[in-house]
């Protein structure tokens, strides 16, 4: 029952993106298309998983006062090869995302669940954070992505899906419409849940 | 050698402005951006680390990982050197200039987890750029980093007197002024 309440947790209530605000240099720099928003997702969730358990099972181990190094160096080890597989297997993927492959170990969002959840946690309790908080980021990474390649450039996984009449806005595949649209939709966001504390307050 | 030196310059700070086009550093871009002079301070200890980053991990991959047919421990060494780097910095202001030290103090860890300064060292290597080159491009992208900040929260000091609408209150109406900065500077893009 508490590990469901840890997994929807990342995915809702604290999503990385849209709740807490973690991580926005990817989450802007490579939503120019729903692909690359899952190809990065995907990527920074494997690497939030292992040093999730791989820090969990230190937790021990690891002398408080030099933690922090410590977790760098256990991120930066996944994201190498995260970083390696990827030019192995997706090369085309790897050539897009280019530096944001290697700068997940400076994405705060990895760091600050080894500080905040998986330094205090059992080794299960880490993973399912982990999937949860990843799971999280790729599917907001999605919904920013998607909407910018649907009004930007009139396609949705590459295939063409708005009528030929349609004009793409090209500002939005460009780097003012990833904060523009991402504004917007934090935006929305506060707007229901405020809306829908008020019908709760009345 | 000197108009390329010159490109590197101006691309770094107008062109492929870290911030808003490069998209490196926004945490401290939408964090530290309330008061100018904050701003201003974490502008000027970013420029010194990108600067002396950018001297290391040239030394670290010319004369360690070239050698020894290592690059694909660019990563972690990089930023351990950059970790320590601002370790060190820290520690030699604190004894040297104590008025600034106190002046940046809480900012200056956290330049550690700016990706930033890890994205100009891994951008040096993959450009291929000489020393001289790798220097300038991270003195230009750290001031490219201050120019965007300090402009950022000279916007945002005026903003909280708009009226704005409750939802887009803090970080929505902050990044859509990001938005319409990023296209103001979307405009040097012919310019070499």
């Amino acid at each position: 029952m508490r590990s469901l309440r840890v997994f929807s947790r990342g995915l809702v209530d604290e999503n990385p993106v849209f709740r807490l605000l973690l991580g926005m240099c990817p989450t802007l720099a490579v939503s120019t298309a729903a692909i690359n928003g899952l190809g990065m997702g995907l990527a920074a969730a494997a690497v939030l998983v292992a040093s999730n358990i791989l820090i969990s099972l230190l937790r021990s181990v690891i002398p408080d006062k030099i933690r922090i190094p410590c977790y760098i160096v256990v991120i930066a080890t996944f994201v190498t090869m995260v970083d390696l597989l990827m030019a192995a297997f997706v090369p085309d993927l790897h050539a897009v995302l280019g530096i944001f492959i290697p700068l997940i170990v400076v994405n705060c969002i990895v760091l600050q669940r080894a500080e905040a959840f998986a330094s205090k946690n059992t080794v299960f309790m880490s993973a399912v954070d982990g999937i949860g908080m990843g799971l999280g980021f790729t599917v907001a990474l999605m919904i920013l992505a998607s909407i910018r390649e649907v009004i930007g450039s009139g396609t949705f996984f590459g295939i063409s899906v708005l009528p030929l009449a349609f004009e793409p806005m090209k500002l939005m595949v460009s780097p003012p419409g990833a904060f523009i649209s991402l504004g917007l939709i934090i935006g929305l966001i506060n707007y229901l849940k405020n809306r829908r504390e008020a019908e709760r307050g009345a | 050698m000197v108009p390329n030196l010159f490109a590197i310059f101006f691309g770094a700070i107008l062109i492929n402005n870290f911030v808003l086009t490069r998209f490196l550093g926004i945490c401290p871009f939408l964090g530290v951006s309330k008061k100018i002079e904050t701003a201003v301070g974490m502008s000027l200890a970013v420029i010194f680390v990108m600067t002396v980053a950018s001297l290391a991990t040239w030394g670290i991959q010319t004369y360690l990982l070239m050698p020894f047919n290592m690059l694909y421990l660019r990563t972690i060494s990089f930023i351990l050197v950059i970790a320590v780097l601002v370790q060190f910095v820290e520690m030699v202001m604190l004894k040297a200039t104590p008025t600034l030290y106190q002046a940046l103090g809480v900012y200056l860890p956290l330049i550690t987890t700016n990706c930033a300064v890890l994205g100009v060292t891994l951008l040096n290597l993959n450009e291929n750029y000489t020393l001289v080159q790798s220097l300038m491009h991270g003195f230009a992208g750290g001031v490219g980093f201050g120019l965007a900040i300090v402009v950022f929260a000279g916007i945002r000091e005026r903003l909280d007197f708009a009226p704005i609408p409750k939802a887009l209150e803090g970080f929505p109406i902050a990044l859509i002024v990001a938005g319409l900065l990023s296209i103001a500077f979307s405009g040097f893009q012919g310019l070499l």
